[in-house]
């Protein structure tokens, strides 16, 4: 994002929200002509049906990972434990949710705290003990699913609780209500980055580190509190994830969403080598992801292939990011041009 | 004198916006130790790129032993016999000492590196230096000393004639220093020419033969050392020949004596950086840190702001002992630190005039309370009037700003924190001639106002109209200081010559 | 000597191991079961030496599970649907592995892109592309290969090494050899320690960078076809979580994880000390299988920290 309080015309010079956008219409476009009914939708019992309130649903996980790992990717970290870190909220949620009488009310918040805290654990490892990001969340990217089986017993956990199902399941306004949690959380979010300081200090901090820790910023704190709060959105995607299939399924869940985060963000226009970020950039590149995934399901492609386009996709925008690869190509357009 | 082994003759290179060597002139004779002196921007570091083939030259001639030589790499310079030791060693630092000399040209069979054999030519370079090292220490482990002499002992392995140390003591003690020294002088005897590189004063007239003075990019000249006093090859540098030095004070000088003292820093310095030095500064008064680049003025002002913990010393504020072990308690103190390295320090490139501008002030509220955006607007409005900070508005970036426009927007992020004591490093580097006059009145009207002022300053002349007083500082101490009348080019030169 | 502290300290941390479930469990101690930990853990641990090479070069691989999946699934469907002889897919598999192993190690090196989310497109590529060849488990039916299968060292009473283990040591013998006494294995190290003075040194670092993301689709291809023989079978499922292993193991064997500085024969150790955790909850039955994940978190973490605490001692302990 350009400075917040441009003109919002300068808003679309860095072009940031622009090349994520392009790719989702013209993906939604191929969509248009050539798939049958993808854009119908229909009303059944006050809620709305189709396949874009599907893709808005199912990519409702990514999207909020992709706002934690915004954060982390703009501090010029990664987060690679998001994964285990929903299966750990999933498999607390489905042990308090059976086997005690607590609210809803009580067990959701326990469940965030937790993840809460493991993500500081790895702001520890981060700005504490100085290993580099890929290297201190790998260890929780191991260990995460063997702490949420622990907590399950080993046991995949079924739940019938009305109030855990309705998160994944459930609809509010007409839609899914994981559409109202991600809007929320975008909402949060963004108001917490650019309604206080928040937002300025993550993007100082992943430009120019000493600069900032210079000027006073405890870049410390900056660390800890974004893998703290990547921690809260695995959180609320383990939920999420829970909620659909009705059970803590710990070995499973989760399971390459670091990818499709890092991806989304990466793709929103976020550079991985930290500095200024783009939530809404982030939301789309998940979106983005998530059509793809969808409209290949729809075409007959198997899931279990979809990772295959994906995975041209990202290294495609990568090479793009790649001021060598610009350079290269720019050279032999250059060239072309002055022969 | 003989015909010259390597001799540049008219070397222009020129970067966007600034010629960076013009019609440079550089001989370097077999056997001879040859120091390359000059401040910030006198064209040494570009020197050596251009002769090591980092920095392709845009005019003039090279001739290695009479024959011309275009190096385009560091790889090519040295099959030529140009070799290379950085201050910043650049080895491995995980890998054995023996493997270091010999890496790349390991002795092999077959394609299999035979270790009894690299050992014992390791051995035998480290010989040749007079050294007998643990082969198979790894090279993180020893001390910066020994790293030298390990680049060193695999520069001359590629059969090097021409060795050139770029700032090889920077951090180096004396008997390291003296040790390498050593070493230095027996190179020369065989017949290495040898290019030298250095900010330590001392070091230059105890080891070079010759020395070549660069200023802005230009040749000043070439002197034997012997000829050379100190004091008129720190007139060189500076441009100020010791006869036409300014023996009178200019500026307005406080006699600041009964103000109340801000900052007081007894015995503080820092092991391989400042040897403990004592400094006051009141409030309302500009004092100055004067000397050479690499004198510890930079170090000095790192050590007050809390970046580098002091390890003997004590600082107090206001009379009170406090601890100052990172910047945003010195700030919270009422201290700010502008830092002569614009680019990594001060900057952050990608954000906005105006984000750049409340950083230190929005650190210092939280990240809690934003500064509302009217607020920040009109701290924006007003700084960039009042310094005349020229940009398209306060959303732009400051890394489209020129660099004077920079250093004005981080000066306004510290003005805007009304600080009771501002430490300036060397705020006019790099900026026009205009944007000079506009800091140097920035800093009187800031006097006037009663906030306090460190100012570091290579240009003599600056330092004799801004200041009230001058602590000195020559090789990592303080060597003097002067007050009031006391202060004037003539005195200042002298300290840091060590005259008296 | 400090930089051979972490190896120590992994062969202590085995024997220790070792010791304590032979303690606990009657007949661990025996050839038998040292035997089967290099058979079972073959492909984890030609996996890992590949990981090795890579982790001191200063990079990181993620495509090795999806790579060897898509190998077994390949191996097996050219030999089963396809009636290929083993001995034309083995080989045409380690290629397919080879190259696609270098392409990334091109895109990494030519563009300087981040190691990890290059491999990581790698591991969706390579995944997908196992589901591609087939989208379920296909056993492998070919009598030569069951021959392979059956090959075997008797080395005590009861204990074989399957042919699994053999290649697996095999293996380890040529790395160690190739990471110290070769210029290439020299440059993994010099690059690995810091590769702007590589670059300098004038090491070839372009060619070598690529040639270690080459070799280590190799690795994983080989891992793979051992795998087939080790299961008898090619599962496009086959090894999700198996680079977190490698990765886990070759820390745990004293390789630091921002490069330079480690011992292939320390791999070895990670990957006995993966085993022997396995084996000893096997043997208990009490114990479930999620136990091993956290006790390798737990050791990764420690071995992190001690790494990083050494690496800082011994830049601030220069004499």
């Amino acid at each position: 994002m350009n400075d917040p309080m441009a003109k919002p015309k300068e808003w679309f010079q860095g072009g940031s929200l622009v090349w994520p956008l392009l790719g989702l219409v013209a993906l939604l476009a191929y969509d248009f002509l050539f798939v049958d009914g993808f854009f119908r939708l229909e009303v059944r019992d006050g809620h709305l049906y189709g396949t874009l309130v599907d893709i808005l649903n199912q990519g409702s996980k990514t999207m909020l990972l992709a706002l934690g790992m915004t954060l982390v990717i703009a501090t010029g970290g990664v987060d690679l434990s998001v994964g285990s870190l929903m299966a750990i909220s999933g498999a607390l949620v489905a042990v308090l949710v059976t086997q005690t009488e607590m609210s809803l009310a009580m067990i959701v918040p326990i469940a965030l705290a937790a993840t809460a805290l493991l993500g500081a654990f790895n702001g520890v490892l981060v700005s504490v003990a100085g290993i580099q990001p890929i290297v201190a969340t790998l260890i929780l990217m191991v260990g995460g699913r063997g702490i949420a089986m622990l907590i399950t017993g080993g046991q995949i956990v079924t739940f019938e609780h009305a109030g855990m199902v309705y998160i994944g399941n459930g609809h509010f306004l007409g839609l899914p209500f994981t559409v109202t949690l991600v809007l929320v959380m975008l909402l949060v979010t963004s108001l917490l980055m650019r309604k206080t300081a928040c937002g300025l200090f993550v993007e100082a901090v992943g430009d120019n580190e000493t600069a900032s820790r210079f000027s006073g910023v405890s870049t410390r704190s900056v660390k800890l509190a974004v893998y703290g709060f990547s921690g809260i959105c695995a959180g609320l995607a383990g939920l999420i994830a829970a909620s659909n299939i009705k059970a803590a399924d710990s070995s499973r869940v989760g399971e390459m969403m670091e990818l499709d985060a890092i991806f989304a963000v990466v793709v929103g226009g976020t550079a991985l080598t930290g500095g200024r970020f783009n939530l809404l950039g982030s939301i789309i590149g998940a979106l983005l992801i998530q059509t793809l995934t969808t409209t290949m399901i729809t075409q007959g492609v198997p899931p279990a292939i979809a990772p295959v386009p994906k995975a041209i996709v990202i290294v495609a925008v990568c090479l793009l990011q790649s001021e060598k690869f610009r350079a290269e190509i720019g050279g032999r357009f250059g060239r072309r041009a002055s022969a | 004198m003989a015909d010259a082994l390597l001799a540049l003759r008219e070397i222009r290179k020129e970067f966007p916006g600034v010629v960076a060597l013009d019609k440079v002139d550089f001989n370097l004779h077999a056997g001879e130790v040859h120091a390359v002196m000059g401040e910030n921007g006198a064209g040494k570091s570009t020197l050596i790129k251009v002769i090591t083939g980092v920095y392709p030259r845009d005019a003039g001639s090279m001739e290695l032993d009479g024959k011309s030589l275009h190096p385009r790499s560091t790889l090519e310079a040295e099959a030529a016999g140009i070799s290379t030791v950085y201050q910043e060693v650049n080895l491995v630092g995980t890998l054995s000492v023996a493997e270091n000399i010999l890496l790349g040209r390991q002795p092999r069979k077959f394609g299999i590196i035979r270790w009894d054999e690299t050992r014992r030519l390791a051995e035998k370079a480290l010989a040749r230096l007079g050294l007998e090292l643990d082969l198979s220490r790894q090279l993180d482990s020893c001390s910066m000393a020994i790293q030298q002499m390990v680049a060193i002992a695999r520069a001359l392995d590629i059969n090097a004639r021409v060795l050139i140390l770029d700032e090889p003591t920077s951090s180096l003690d004396e008997q390291e220093t003296a040790a390498l020294f050593k070493v230095m002088r027996q190179l020369r005897d065989e017949g290495l020419a040898i290019l030298f590189v250095t900010h330590f004063l001392d070091q230059v007239h105890e080891i070079s033969d010759r020395i070549t003075v660069l200023r802005n990019g230009a040749l000043v000249g070439e002197y034997k050392t012997v000829e050379l006093t100190r004091m008129q090859l720190i007139g060189k540098m500076l441009g100020r020949e010791p006869e036409a030095l300014q023996d009178k004070s200019t500026g307005s000088k406080w006699a600041a004596e009964t103000r109340d003292e801000i900052l007081r820093g007894e015995g503080i310095g820092r092991k391989g950086s400042v040897h403990p030095l004592d400094l006051s500064v009141r409030r309302g008064e500009v004092v100055g840190l004067g000397g050479l680049l690499g004198s510890g003025r930079t170090e000095t002002a790192r050590l007050l702001f809390g970046i580098d913990a002091p390890d003997s010393g004590r600082v107090q504020i206001d009379g009170q002992a406090k601890s100052l072990n990172h910047p945003r308690k010195a700030i919270a103190n009422g201290l700010a630190f502008c830092s002569e390295d614009r680019k990594g320090e001060g900057i952050i490139p990608n954000l906005s005039l105006r984000e750049n501008l409340i950083l230190a002030m929005q650190a210092s509220r939280g990240p809690v309370r934003l500064l509302p955006s009217a607020e920040q607007e009109q701290l924006c409005a007003h700084y960039i009037d009042a310094l005349n900070i020229k940009t398209p508005n306060a959303a732009t970036p400051i890394c489209n700003l020129s660099g004077g426009n920079q250093q004005k927007v981080l000066l306004a992020r510290w003005l805007a924190m009304q600080p009771r004591l501002i430490i300036l490093d060397e705020p006019a580097r790099g900026i026009d001639v205009g944007a000079k006059a506009e800091i140097e009145k920035l800093v009187r009207s800031l006097r006037e106002k009663g906030m306090a002022v460190v100012f570091i300053s290579s240009e003599l002349e600056e330092v004799v109209h801004t200041c009230d007083r001058v602590a000195v500082m020559r090789d990592r101490r303080k060597v003097g200081e002067l007050s009031g009348e006391e202060i004037t080019e003539q005195r200042i030169m002298d300290l840091m010559a060590h005259h008296e | 000597m400090r930089r051979f502290i972490p190896v120590f300290a992994t062969f202590a941390v085995l024997i220790a191991l070792f010791a304590t479930a032979s303690g606990m469990y009657e007949r661990f101690f025996t050839a038998r079961v040292i035997a089967n930990l290099f058979s079972d853990n073959a492909f984890l641990g030609i996996t890992a030496i590949g990981m090795t090479f890579v982790i001191l070069s200063g990079g990181i691989d993620l495509s090795v599970g999806a790579v060897l999946a898509f190998t077994m699934t390949f191996i097996a469907s050219m030999i089963t649907d396809h009636s290929w002889h083993p001995l034309v897919a083995i080989p045409t598999a380690l290629i397919i592995g080879t190259v696609f192993g270098g392409t990334m190690g091109f895109l990494i090196q030519r563009y300087e892109l981040p190691p990890f989310l290059v491999t990581l497109a790698g591991m969706f590529f390579a995944r997908g592309m196992a589901f591609m060849v087939s989208s379920e488990s296909i056993s492998i039916e070919h009598d030569f290969y069951t021959a392979l299968q059956d090959l075997k060292i008797v080395v005590g009473p009861k204990a074989k090494l399957k042919i699994g283990a053999v290649i697996f040591l095999a293996v380890l013998a040529l790395a160690i050899f190739v990471a110290h006494w070769t210029p290439f294995g020299r440059n993994i190290y010099a690059i690995g320690g810091n590769e702007s003075s590589a670059r300098l040194m004038g090491l070839p670092v372009a060619s070598t960078k690529m040639l270690i993301y080459a070799l280590n689709g190799f690795c994983s291809a080989l891992a793979g076809a051992v795998a087939t023989l080790y299961m008898g079978s090619g599962n496009p499922a086959m090894g999700v979580g198996l680079e977190l292993d490698a990765i886990a193991a070759v820390v745990i064997g004293g390789t630091l994880l921002t490069g330079g500085v480690g011992f292939v024969a320390g791999t070895l150790g990670g990957v006995l000390i993966f085993g022997t955790i396995q084996s000893a909850l096997i043997f208990d039955g009490r114990l479930n299988s999620w136990w091993l994940r956290i006790a390798i978190s737990v050791l990764l973490l420690i071995f992190i920290l001690l790494q990083r605490q050494l690496s800082r001692f011994t830049k601030t302990s220069r004499t």
